[in-house]
């Protein structure tokens, strides 16, 4: 065949570069499909509410657990609260161990789907650090639905 | 006035770096000699005053001096002692302060151990050292000194405590190890810039390169391992491994460290891969800098913790700029004038080895992908998103059993070329019977069949029967086996001390992932449960008083089959001063398996408490494999030849002289 190199090694060498070419495709390709996959989105709960967040997708919510919203079951692990930016408020219900920083007031993160009644299951609570620190994602939710009500009002 | 003496001792500090810097590496361009000689005295110099401001700060921390801004942020006068000196590097300052005394230890390692260097080499590699050592000591200078004062209206009465999670043996050890292998590199790292400079790129730089470059990965690999079985039993959920960006930062720099201990090797049997294994080398290192940012700026929790003092997340990515960048222009200019002579073909121990460097790089480059995708959508306010556990995990399980793989072929074939066929031959049976045990282990012990357990034992046992097989090889032909075992070279135990290591740490990720039993539960006083085959009882839960918190201590009786095995005692402990609740686990370790019980929180409706309860199998084969691991890389580091080649190389270059002058 003419459009093959004439020299063996050269063949050799076409080809260990060709395998190597559909090697890198192959894993961009797998890697892609992997990222897609699992990239979590993060949403508030004004923006939960207003309905932008899909349902049985697992995402991100953020805020601050709603004082004297905590509520634990007296049979079982179950745990419901409200996750609000001060604006909405998001009912949330988790089953198990809560984090050691986990109270009412405290800003937290939460990993989970929504359910079609509108609360959100939460499969991972997070809330790191101490007792003054705010998760990033959870301060900027309560910090844009408070610049929504000062508009609002306007 | 002693923080003074530790500030100064910093500035002073800096002066001599400036001076190892720049005047050795003019030196060695231009052939001055006094030039090239002040490297090893500036680096004394440096590492003396480094020693000071240390010390400065460790006092600081144990007379309770709240005057400094960074002492009374960290510290509490009711934190024991070993926590108060561990302090010192529990957050940005210190670990910076830290990081630069690491690296004047390193620097003075280099200066005492290269006696048998040619000066002009020393003195570049000495030199590079010292501008590093200019970025982190400017970057603690101008922007996070540790020594900075509060106001003396202003000073604390007490300081506010270290964070309770820092307190304890795991993270007093686990900051100075993972340092000790990241600033190892730089080694590495210098070695290698420095043969560009030098245009020497031969067998003698990489053998001078492996076993610093060893020793910086078997603190890596300790420091990591440290950090992971810290994680196990003091965040109180029995995870020993998240793909936390954290976690991530410090992984990056060891799998490219390991490549690069491949390629070293490559490079100095056979004089081939070299420009590679330069830029490994700086890869290792530029990762080991943007781990050691990653973590310590504040970016990971935030993009914006980096514009809330944009004159550090300036520096830093100038820093970052000029290492990696000067390094990789240096690079494109110098190495193609670097020839790599060594021939191979197509199935040979070289082409192997390139496979494995290929694989550990595709696995870099992904986690890198995964840790830095949303931290740049981020930053360009594309939306706030994170990357989840399963997108590591489907890239990094089919990319190590490939690996895994190979470590069983790799080391059976010959350097150049060989025999196609009767060296796929002899793979078959050692395939055979590691499917086969691996399949029978699980189906026997388990009672099921899930294929990723039965892939991740088979692979463990493959690796392992290859080495047999190897070994076996090796000793056919000769008359006294043991005498023949004795005389393999230190390089072949060490390889396979590591690979074992590597073994076994792939059965505890695989068995550990497979058959944990896991329960969170609801335990009112008296109540039993039972778990994998153990009964647990909750006794009930007492309160106890520490020197900086109070506890409620939970103790939980074990039995099996009606048999008391242990009593546990998880602990709840609310530290005072950062008014924090804390949850130390109570672990019943063993080889084959872990018991792990931690209380969570007191319920309504009585005494109960929620207790979370683990059955962990095989889970201390993962830091058993790091262990072993680290003994292989121990054993590589001390190898009788670079000290032989030490005198060898000292001897010839004294004869020279002593030619030079007849």
């Amino acid at each position: 065949m003419p459009i093959l190199p004439k020299h063996a090694h050269r063949r050799k060498k076409l080809g260990l570069i060709l395998l190597m070419i559909t090697g890198v495709g192959v894993a961009v390709g797998m890697v892609t499909m992997a990222l897609k996959e699992n990239i979590n989105l993060f949403f508030s709960p004004s923006q939960v509410l207003a309905g932008e967040a899909p349902i049985n997708h697992t995402f991100r919510i953020g805020g601050m657990v709603r004082t004297g919203s905590v509520k634990r079951s007296d049979k079982s692990l179950d745990v419901n609260f409200d996750v609000t930016d001060t604006a909405k408020n998001l009912p949330v219900v988790y089953t198990g161990i809560l984090p050691d920083l986990f109270r009412e007031g405290q800003g937290i993160v939460a990993m989970g789907k929504l359910r079609d009644d509108g609360v959100f299951v939460a499969s991972e609570v997070l809330a790191k650090h101490d007792e003054t620190y705010m998760p990033p994602e959870a301060a900027e939710a309560i910090k844009n639905a408070q610049k929504m009500q000062a508009t609002l009002k306007e | 006035m002693i923080p003074e003496i530790g500030h100064f001792a910093l500035i002073l500090a800096l002066c001599l770096a400036l001076v190892q810097g720049t005047f050795p590496i003019i030196g060695a361009h231009k052939g001055i000699i006094g030039w090239m000689e002040l490297a090893r005295r500036a680096a004394l110099g440096q590492f003396v005053f480094m020693a000071i401001a240390f010390i400065a700060l460790t006092h600081a921390f144990i007379v309770n001096d709240f005057s400094l801004v960074y002492v009374a942020n960290n510290s509490n006068t009711a934190l024991p002692l070993q926590y108060r000196i561990s302090a010192v590097w529990g957050a940005h300052e210190g670990s910076l302060l830290l990081w630069g005394f690491i690296l004047s230890i390193w620097t003075i390692a280099v200066a005492i151990f290269s006696r048998s260097l040619p000066l002009d080499t020393v003195a570049r590699v000495i030199s590079v050292m010292g501008l590093i050592s200019i970025g982190f000591i400017l970057f603690m200078l101008l922007t996070s000194n540790p020594f900075d004062r509060i106001p003396l209206e202003r000073i604390p009465v007490d300081g506010r405590d270290l964070n309770p999670l820092l307190q304890d043996i795991g993270l007093v050890m686990h900051p100075p190890m993972l340092y000790m292998g990241y600033v190892g590199f730089s080694v590495a790292f210098a070695f290698a810039v420095a043969a560009l400079l030098g245009g020497k790129l031969d067998a003698t730089w990489a053998r001078w390169s492996r076993p610093w470059t060893a020793i910086a990965w078997v603190f890596l690999t300790i420091g990591i391992a440290l950090g992971s079985w810290w994680a196990y039993y003091e965040l109180g959920w029995g995870g020993w491994w998240f793909w936390d960006p954290v976690e991530n930062a410090s992984f990056m720099p060891w799998i490219v460290g390991t490549a690069l201990m491949h390629s070293l090797a490559v490079a100095e049997k056979r004089n081939a891969f070299k420009s590679w294994t330069v830029l490994l080398a700086i890869f290792a290192f530029s990762l080991s800098l943007l781990g050691t940012f990653l973590v310590r700026s504040g970016v990971l929790t935030s993009v914006h913790a980096f514009a809330t003092d944009p004159a550090r997340g300036v520096f830093i990515l100038l820093f970052l700029g000029v290492v990696i960048g000067g390094s990789l222009s240096l690079y494109a200019w110098r190495a193609p004038t670097i020839k790599s002579v060594g021939e191979f073909k197509l199935l040979s121990r070289e082409t192997l080895l390139l496979c494995n460097n290929v694989l550990l790089i595709v696995v870099t480059a992904t986690i890198l992908l995964g840790t830095l995708y949303p931290l740049l959508l981020d930053a360009l306010g594309l939306g706030k998103i994170s990357v989840g556990p399963p997108y590591f995990n489907s890239v990094f399980v089919p990319i190590t059993t490939l690996l895994a793989i190979l470590m069983g072929i790799g080391p059976l074939a010959r350097w150049k070329s060989n025999d196609p066929d009767k060296f796929k031959k002899q793979f078959y049976i050692p395939a055979l019977i590691s499917i086969i045990l691996g399949s029978a282990f699980v189906a026997l012990v388990y009672g099921d069949f899930p294929l990723l357990a039965v892939l991740g034992v088979t692979l463990a046992i493959w690796i392992v029967a290859t080495i047999i097989l190897d070994l076996k090889n090796k000793l056919t032909h000769r008359q006294n086996k043991l005498v023949a075992l004795t005389s393999l070279p230190r390089s072949y135990y060490s390889m396979t001390v590591a690979h074992i290591g590597i073994a076994v740490f792939i059965v505890g990720i695989t068995l550990t992932s497979h058959y944990s039993v896991e329960r969170d539960v609801r335990m009112s006083q008296g109540k039993s449960l039972s778990l994998a085959g153990y009964d647990f009882k909750f006794v009930g839960v007492d309160k106890q008083r520490g020197p900086n918190y109070e506890s409620h201590i939970g103790v939980v009786q074990v039995s099996k089959q009606g048999e008391h095995i242990v009593t546990m005692h998880p602990e709840k402990r609310y530290y005072i001063v950062q008014q924090n609740p804390m949850t130390e686990a109570a672990i019943d370790a063993g080889l084959f398996r872990d018991i792990y019980v931690s209380l969570g929180e007191p319920l309504p409706g009585g005494e109960a408490w929620a207790v979370r309860l683990y059955y962990k199998p095989f889970i201390r084969w993962i830091w058993l494999g790091a262990i072993i691991m680290s003994i292989g890389g121990l054993l590589a580091a001390t190898d009788k030849r670079y000290r032989v080649l030490l005198k060898r190389t000292a001897r010839n270059s004294a004869d020279n002289t002593a030619a030079a002058k007849a």
